[in-house]
């Protein structure tokens, strides 16, 4: 039991103080290996919630995936950050007011909440199967057109940053495969009748 | 100290004001702000994890692995926009994005 809140309070410590750097580091670069850090910490807190299959996930994607992907694309683009990081000072006084006035609301709903005896009530007991089984169950059949949904939309955004990026350069010598294949004597070959002693 | 359903909701509501405060004080660098996007969804994600297993209700990490998805794909296209713009335009300074302005 004292493991538990041991490794509860590492993990909620080292993903608010990454949480911090990331929106306060200087350099982009530092942000993103930051955020890898508070994804990871809040897989480790997803594991200790029972969550074991989307701990995993989250690594999987998040680590694996979009982190790396913001990794590419700040260390791919050209760009001067610290002069994107003028008026971080500026910005210092609402920027604190708002987040003071977001916390104070959420305390002020935490503050006030009570469990409803209903809800507990109805809760089922954990049973014995893992937990990924238990998502699996449940993701296959009552959420399937959810999920395919989900499947949807993934499509759709992989498409849409091939879509987006892709470019053809002119002056570049492409490959292209349909017109090789195409080729027969009457494209490749040109027969001419050249007359004695003139050239071509 | 027993580890209950209050200190994950406490924990998730400080890394949403984390989130929301990164977006106001970078308002210049996209690339932050996509960061803090993401940084809310994982807080938004965790409370969704701790009201499931603290009612024993899977519904909650259903969502939260949706939630993941979209976050992914919004990952993706925002990245995308941002590189074809920086291509576009040589800089990705938010204030410069005002091409849509009358």
């Amino acid at each position: 039991m004292y493991g538990d809140a041991i490794f509860f309070w590492v993990f909620s410590a080292t993903l608010i103080v990454s949480a911090l750097a990331v929106i306060l580091a200087r350099n982009p670069v530092h942000s993103v290996l930051f955020l890898i850090l508070s994804f990871v910490a809040a897989s480790g807190l997803f594991l200790l919630m029972g969550a074991e299959f989307l701990g995993m996930i989250l690594i999987v994607v998040y680590v694996g995936a979009v982190a790396v992907l913001f990794l590419f694309v700040v260390m791919m683009l050209d760009v001067d950050f610290a002069e994107l990081k003028q008026g971080f000072l500026q910005y210092l006084p609402i920027g604190a007011l708002i987040a003071l006035f977001v916390a104070f609301e959420l305390g002020y709903v935490a503050v006030g909440w009570t469990r409803s005896t209903a809800a507990a009530a109805a809760a089922s007991p954990a049973g014995a199967i893992a937990n990924t089984t238990a998502l699996g169950r449940v993701l296959y059949t009552q959420y399937f057109y959810f999920f395919q949904a989900a499947g949807m939309i993934l499509l759709t955004a992989m498409i849409g940053a091939i879509v987006l990026t892709l470019r053809h350069r002119v002056g570049v010598k492409r490959q292209d495969i349909s017109i090789q294949v195409a080729r027969n004597p009457a494209t490749a070959v040109e027969v001419r009748k050249v007359p004695s002693r003139v050239g071509i | 100290m027993i580890i209950g359903l209050s200190h994950y909701l406490t924990l998730a509501a400080i890394l949403f004001t984390i989130g929301v405060a990164g977006i106001i004080l970078n308002r210049k660098n996209i690339i932050i702000i996509l960061m803090s996007v993401e940084l809310i969804l994982l807080s938004v994600n965790i409370n969704l994890v701790a009201f499931s297993t603290s009612f024993g209700d899977l519904t909650g990490q259903v969502f939260a692995l949706f939630i993941l998805t979209v976050a992914a794909a919004e990952a993706a296209i925002g990245l995308a926009i941002l590189v074809a713009y920086y291509r576009n335009r040589g800089s990705i300074a938010v204030e410069d994005i005002n091409a849509l302005k009358g």
